[in-house]
């Protein structure tokens, strides 16, 4: 069974054994705007929790999107290259940027599940 | 009908073109690419035959057409005209960009540069034949280090940010000099993008520090960052918001005490000019925009020129080259070797912007020393002319103060209107004015900074109001629809930029061959 | 004070408006013990006339080359014959008094020529896109050196010592405070330098000159491939940009980024300043490239337009990340170059170039006469190193007083370094006529 997490920076992450996908929420391509352009890291590249793993553009903004957890990037999304306009279309699904093996799954319990993450999100206003 | 009056007419009708067979709007005519007029065998110059001799190309004689477009003279003057005819600028009506100081450009200015004393001498020339653009170079930097009361000026940056860069290097040879190798510059929150791209440029990491409610650098927050580590605070003053920092002198202080150097960032030099000397304010270093405060064109955006004023500690490390006095007249310093030996090196090619440098001091000797105080009064009371006259119908950012030389509003007074600060400069375009800055500084919610400059009269400035006061009742008389559709009259109406950035087209590509060529 | 349109009433007015007594009140921020009381000591304001006269003094003190006898000073900028619509179309005052077009509804004007303009140079350096151009070329240069660490991630550069030593100079400024070597060979003139055997797998990239400052031409070919085979990029520098009309561009010889220094076309000397620098590469690195770009698009009403793009590489949005602080471009530089290459087409480009490099060729055979005087170059496009049985500094020194402008002497750029003292580097344009070549061949008898 896979489970969703979410952190503070508005990234989600789901899990499927020990590789975690991750994009950025449906609240988070709305703020941006028009997606232009995604950076993807190399596969292989080590990413630390909290640290930079890819950037996210549109016209006007550029924005980091941090790496929700520890481990190693073990595929990207080719896709966006070409059709960045597809993290607006579906954010939570084909949008998606990165698959990470997890360096420690006990880092997840740092993150929010998707009942704590609509209430942050309703705190934001 | 007046199109201006009648916006209840759908946008789609006024924006569409009124049916003309060609696509034309009399004096709006449309212009195709040099590319799509040319012919290959065309040219605009008449050149001799060369004389017959073999040639020495080393047998890299270019095989490849160029494939650039043939077009003769008529056709390029109607060209590069109808393209000007397309653009908003000074000479056409007031230009109240904030933090751009977009002034007067005199002619005068044009006219001397053009000299061929100035502009038909080499940058390698001996020294004994341009004895009088040296001295031209040193005069004008007799001015600026009058005007801000600092020892020492670096000439060759060639604008603004080059300028910083200039600055930032100077201060990392200062700490490194000393064996100090400090780690971190202060930028407060509403600086220009410049200051923290410059001094990541010079291998430092960049800490922000916020902004009061009263729009000015949190000293305490300021305070608390300084340490033993930190290189330099780079400060606007007057600021972004365009406000003077009441408390910069004990930001001096306080970046002093720590061994820190104070980088004051000139952008806004203008409203200060003649009446406060940058010196008298613990400033170490700071540029001076000649295209701002000393009316050097725009140009559409550049050349610039960005001198640098140090103190005497800076005053080693500036660029070469350096233009000194000599025995036998003006010196040129090329290398970092004998009084330069401490020298930062080598900026750009050659000797700085001299086209700009001989504009900047014919208007400086136009002006006088009294002249440019007035400069600054003028330029302020404008600026507080618009805040007070707008104050009731917009919101101001920033309380019930006066401001310097900008007035800074914020979106609060379109709220609930569905207009935003987007809309509402589209707006005033069809208008016939040139929008404010928006959205800059960052620190204020969908800001408009509004710079009208001295060169502005009072009607000027009063049909300007006029504009924005009938536009913000419109706002608030729900009329988002006619915001939201601006600009209706411009040779273009808005443009994806989403498309544009999404599949980038840079260049002019001939069209496909067709297929029968595979 | 023709600049100022307030009148005392209108102040009086407007400080009533305001609700303050005096222009003071407004500099209340402005702590009492910095506010200057009077007026700075500096002279006071002056007419038209006045300024004129003064400047036009010192001006009248240079020796300009137009005025000269004759003049074959080169080395990085170049006097060619600008024609009269050039200066006329950049002085309308929409285009010389516009801002950066931020606004693009109200800025086609200056957005399409860049476009066009970005469209020349990829076009004459045969590279696939172009920026809309830098400070100057030797600024030019050091981004692309930037950019090329940022590229491959390595941090070692190699310059041929035969690159213009202001442009090494000027990146060895902008680099100063990253890690890196920069490797550089002793300069030269008399023999190929090798560059391959300084190339390893540390190295970001190869800066080379092409004519180098010796005026030299060099296949660029072997040295892509070395690059590429070590994974390095290769940067081309053209200081004389009027030479792509005539020889191979480094785009065709596999240069990954090109950088030119664009005055020859559309721009005068100045003393050094406003130039225009070109910059271009490859499409696929278009998102590490600094500066700013025009792009395509359409507008609500469907129609093509142009736009500011790419904008988020750039320091407004991305602060400290950015590519680059550059924050301008040399907007009406880039302007006169675009008029004065429309003006020469294709064809007029290939002219002007066959033309500077025959008068070249007929110089350097004329001064086979001067006694013991010897041309280096076995190749060359306008310019070539002349070495002379004497130091060249106090011969150049000599034929000024004569009003003749005899070149640069190599010890201008390489000062210190002996073995180039007797070298002069010779530039002919367009401009020069037979009676000045022969007017210097005369004038280097009688001095050496």
């Amino acid at each position: 069974m896979s489970e969703t997490k979410y952190t503070q920076e508005h990234e989600w992450i789901r899990i499927e054994g020990d590789v975690g996908t991750v994009g950025i929420t449906d609240y988070a391509q709305g703020q941006l705007g028009d997606v232009v352009y995604v950076e993807l890291p190399a596969v292989g590249k080590a990413v630390k929790q909290g640290g930079d793993m890819a950037v996210v553009e549109s016209v006007k903004a550029a924005s980091e999107v941090y790496a929700p957890v520890s481990g190693e990037v073990v595929e990207v999304n080719d896709e966006l290259t070409g059709a960045p306009e597809t993290v607006n279309a579906d954010a939570d699904g084909k949008g998606w940027f990165v698959k990470i093996k997890l360096a420690d799954k006990g880092q997840l319990a740092a993150l929010m599940d998707k009942a704590a993450y609509d209430k942050f999100l309703a705190e934001l206003g | 009908m007046d199109a201006r009056n009648t916006h209840k007419d759908s946008p789609a009708i006024i924006g569409a073109h009124p049916g003309t067979a060609t696509g034309n709007r009399a004096l709006m005519i449309e212009e195709q690419l040099i590319f799509e007029q040319g012919e290959p065998q065309r040219t605009g110059v008449d050149l001799p035959e060369p004389p017959k001799v073999t040639d020495r190309l080393g047998g890299l004689a270019r095989k490849t057409d160029l494939g650039l477009p043939g077009l003769s003279e008529p056709q390029v003057i109607r060209h590069f005209t109808r393209l000007s005819q397309k653009n908003y600028s000074i000479d056409t009506g007031l230009f109240p960009l904030g933090s751009c100081t977009m002034k007067h450009n005199p002619r005068l200015n044009e006219k001397l540069a053009r000299l061929p004393g100035f502009g038909d001498i080499h940058p390698l020339q001996p020294v004994s034949t341009v004895q009088g653009a040296l001295e031209l170079i040193d005069t004008l930097a007799h001015w600026l280090r009058t005007l801000t009361g600092m020892p020492a000026v670096a000439m060759t940056p060639a604008a603004g940010a080059h300028g910083e860069f200039c600055g930032l290097l100077t201060i990392r040879a200062a700490h490194e000099a000393k064996g100090d190798a400090r780690k971190r510059v202060l930028v407060p929150e509403s600086a220009h993008g410049t200051n923290p791209a410059t001094a990541a440029a010079c291998g430092y990491e960049v800490e922000s520090i916020p902004a009061t409610p009263r729009g000015r650098v949190d000293l305490a927050a300021l305070k608390a960052k300084l340490g033993p580590d930190v290189a330099a605070i780079m400060v606007t003053n007057p600021n972004t918001c365009g406000l003077f920092e009441d408390e910069v002198i004990e930001i001096a202080k306080a970046a002093h005490d720590h061994g820190s150097y104070f980088y004051c960032d000139g952008a806004n030099f203008n409203a200060i000019v003649g009446k406060v000397r940058p010196a008298d304010l613990g400033v170490d270093v700071m540029h001076i925009n000649l295209h701002k405060t000393f009316s050097t064109p725009h140009g559409g955006g550049g050349p610039g020129a960005g001198p640098v004023v140090l103190t005497a500690a800076l005053a080693p490390y500036a660029p070469t080259p350096w233009v000194v006095h000599g025995a036998n007249g003006f010196e040129l310093i090329e290398t970092p070797e004998g009084p330069a030996q401490a020298s930062v090196g080598r900026l750009k090619a050659f000797n700085g912007q001299m086209g700009m440098f001989v504009r900047a001091l014919a208007y400086m000797l136009s002006h006088g020393g009294d002249g440019l105080r007035q400069v600054a009064e003028d330029a302020v009371l404008n600026a507080n002319y618009l805040l007070a006259r707008l104050r009731d119908v917009m919101s101001p950012a920033f309380g019930d103060g006066p401001c310097m030389h900008e007035a800074l509003f914020d979106d609060k007074f379109l709220e609930g209107t569905g207009v935003t600060t987007l809309d509402f400069a589209k707006a005033l375009i069809d208008e016939g004015f040139h929008p404010t800055t928006i959205y800059f500084p960052l620190v204020v919610h969908g800001a408009m900074l509004m710079e009208p400059t001295e060169t502005e009269s009072k009607e000027s400035l009063d049909q300007f109001i006029q504009a924005l006061r009938s536009l913000a009742e419109k706002a608030k008389a729900g009329e988002a629809a006619f915001f939201q559709a601006a600009p209706r009259l411009t040779p273009r109406r808005r443009l994806d930029e989403t498309a544009a950035a999404r599949k980038p087209i840079l260049r002019w590509r001939p069209p496909a061959p067709a297929q029968a060529a595979e | 004070m023709r600049y100022l349109p307030l009148t005392s009433d209108d102040r009086r007015a407007m400080l009533g408006a305001i609700g303050v007594k005096s222009i003071e009140d407004l500099f209340v921020d402005v702590p009492t013990s910095a506010r200057q009381a009077k007026p700075l000591d500096l002279p006071p304001h002056a007419g038209e006339l006045e300024v004129e006269r003064e400047l036009a003094a010192l001006a009248a003190k240079n020796l300009a080359a137009g005025q000269a006898k004759a003049s074959f000073v080169g080395a990085g900028a170049y006097r060619h014959h600008v024609p009269a619509a050039v200066d006329h179309l950049i002085q309308r005052g929409e285009f010389l008094t516009a801002y950066t077009p931020y606004q693009p509804e109200i800025s086609q004007g200056t957005l399409q020529m860049l476009f066009e303009f970005q469209s020349q140079v990829a076009l004459v350096t045969g590279m696939e896109v172009a920026n809309a151009s830098m400070y100057d070329g030797a600024t030019s240069a050091a981004e692309a050196v930037l950019m090329a660490r940022r590229t491959v991630k390595r941090e070692k550069v190699v310059i041929s010592a035969a690159v213009h030593p202001h442009y090494r100079e000027t990146i060895e400024t902008f680099a100063r405070y990253s890690d890196g070597e920069i490797a550089v060979n002793a300069p030269d003139p008399t023999q190929d330098e090798n560059l391959e055997a300084l190339i390893d797998d540390q190295t970001a990239c190869l800066v080379v000159q092409n004519p180098d400052v010796f005026g030299r031409l060099r296949d660029l070919t072997p040295l892509a491939r070395a690059c590429q085979a070590k994974g390095a990029l290769l940067i081309a520098v053209v200081t004389e940009v009027v030479s792509l009309g005539a020889i191979t561009p480094p785009g065709e010889m596999g240069a990954d980024i090109v950088v030119a220094e664009g005055q020859s076309i559309g721009n005068g000397l100045n003393f050094g300043g406003p130039y225009v620098g070109l910059f271009a590469t490859r499409e696929k690195y278009i998102r590490q490239m600094p500066g700013r770009l025009a792009g395509q698009t359409v507008d609500a009403d469907g129609k093509r337009g142009f736009v500011l793009t790419l904008s988020t590489r750039e320091q407004h949005i991305r602060r400290e990340k950015a590519t680059s602080n550059i924050c301008t471009n040399a907007g009406l530089c880039a302007l006169a170059f675009t008029i004065h290459m429309s003006l020469l087409g294709s064809e007029g480009l290939r002219q002007l170039a066959r033309l500077n490099h025959a008068k070249a060729v007929q110089l350097a055979e004329k001064l086979a006469v001067v006694p013991g005087a010897k041309v280096l170059n076995q190749s060359f496009f306008n310019e070539f190193t002349l070495r002379l049985p004497k130091p060249a500094a106090p011969v150049v020194e000599k034929l000024a007083a004569d009003g003749i402008l005899a070149g640069v002497p190599a010890s201008r750029l390489y000062p210190g370094v002996n073995a180039l003292a007797n070298d002069l580097l010779i530039a002919v344009t367009e401009t020069a006529t037979e009676a000045q070549m022969d007017a210097l061949v005369a004038a280097l008898k009688g001095a050496v």
